[in-house]
C-alpha cells in the first residue's frame, strides 16, 4: 500500500493529517499500538519539519506487511548543516513556530530514536530528503 | 484518578468527554512545548498545558495521551474541540495556572512522568 500526502510550508493547520490517516491505516492493519506510536511520532515531527521549516513538500509512505518506509521530500531551502540539526536542542525554528510549540531541537533527533534506519540528504536551495523505516 | 475527581480538583470544565468516563489517570506531564511531549514514553497521562491551538490536539493523538487540562484560563477553539471529539481525546479547561493544578494534582497522587 503506498499513501502520498502534499505538505504545505508554513500551515501549521494542515500539519498531522498524514500521520493521523497513517495512524488509522496501522491500527486497522492490527499493528502493535507501541511500534504505531513510534511511526506516527516519527511522521508527526517529519510534517512539522516541513511546515515549520520549508517552502513545502511531499510524504510518501508505503505499507506492507512486515515493514513502514517513510520518505519526506521538500522543496527548500534546505539544511545547512545536517550534524548540527541532529543535535538536542539546536534549532532554527522562528519566535512563530515556538509559539506554536515546537522548536526545540527534538525533531531530528526524536525522528531517529523512534525509527529503525533513518537517513536524511540535504541540499541548499534544491531541498531535503528524509527517509526512514520502521519494522512491525 | 478519575475525570470526575480531576475536573473537580482542579475547577475544570470538561469541553470533550464523560465525566463517567472508566479512564483512570496515573501520572501527568506539564509542558507548553509539544516537542517534549512528543518524546514522551508513559501512556494514559494527563497533559497540562496552558498551549491552545489544533498541533495540541495533535500532538496528543500521536503520543497516545487521553487526556488533556487546558490551564492559565486558556479555551479550547472549536476547531480543536471538533477533532478531539474525533479522535477520542477528554479536554477540560480550568482557571488554575500550571503550577496550582500541577501541585493539587501531585497533591492528590498523580505522579510525574519523570
Amino acid at each position: 500500500m503506498e499513501l502520498k500526502f502534499d505538505i504545505v510550508g508554513g500551515d501549521f493547520n494542515l500539519a498531522g493529517r498524514a500521520s493521523s490517516k497513517i495512524k488509522k491505516v496501522l491500527k486497522q492493519l492490527g499493528i502493535d499500538p507501541k511500534i504505531i506510536k513510534r511511526i506516527v511520532v516519527a511522521v508527526y515531527e517529519a510534517e512539522v519539519n516541513v511546515v515549520a521549516h520549508s517552502v513545502g513538500g511531499r510524504l510518501f509512505a508505503q505499507i506492507n506487511s512486515s515493514e513502514i518506509n517513510v520518505r519526506v521530500v521538500d522543496d527548500g531551502p534546505g539544511i545547512t548543516n545536517i550534524e548540527q540539526a541532529m543535535t538536542v536542542g539546536f534549532s532554527t525554528a522562528s519566535k512563530e513556530v515556538r509559539e506554536m510549540g515546537f522548536g526545540a531541537g527534538m525533531g531530528l533527533p526524536n525522528i531517529k530514536k523512534n525509527t529503525d534506519e533513518m537517513t536524511i540528504e540535504s541540499e541548499l536551495e534544491k531541498g531535503t530528503s528524509l527517509s526512514f523505516t520502521n519494522r512491525f | 484518578m478519575n475525570i470526575s475527581d480531576l475536573a473537580e480538583l482542579t475547577e475544570a470544565k470538561i469541553v470533550v468527554g464523560d465525566p463517567k468516563d472508566p479512564i483512570q489517570i496515573e501520572r501527568a506531564f506539564s509542558s507548553d512545548f509539544m516537542s517534549d511531549v512528543l518524546t514522551l514514553e508513559n501512556h494514559m497521562l494527563v497533559l497540562i498545558t496552558g498551549l491552545a491551538n489544533l498541533q495540541l490536539i495533535r500532538t496528543v493523538e500521536m503520543a497516545d495521551i487521553p487526556v488533556v487540562l487546558l490551564c492559565r484560563n486558556k479555551k479550547a477553539t472549536q476547531e480543536m474541540i471538533e477533532l478531539a471529539k474525533e479522535i477520542g481525546i477528554i479536554l477540560l479547561e480550568s482557571p488554575f495556572s500550571i503550577f496550582r493544578a500541577s501541585g493539587v494534582l501531585y497533591q492528590n497522587g498523580i505522579k510525574p512522568v519523570y
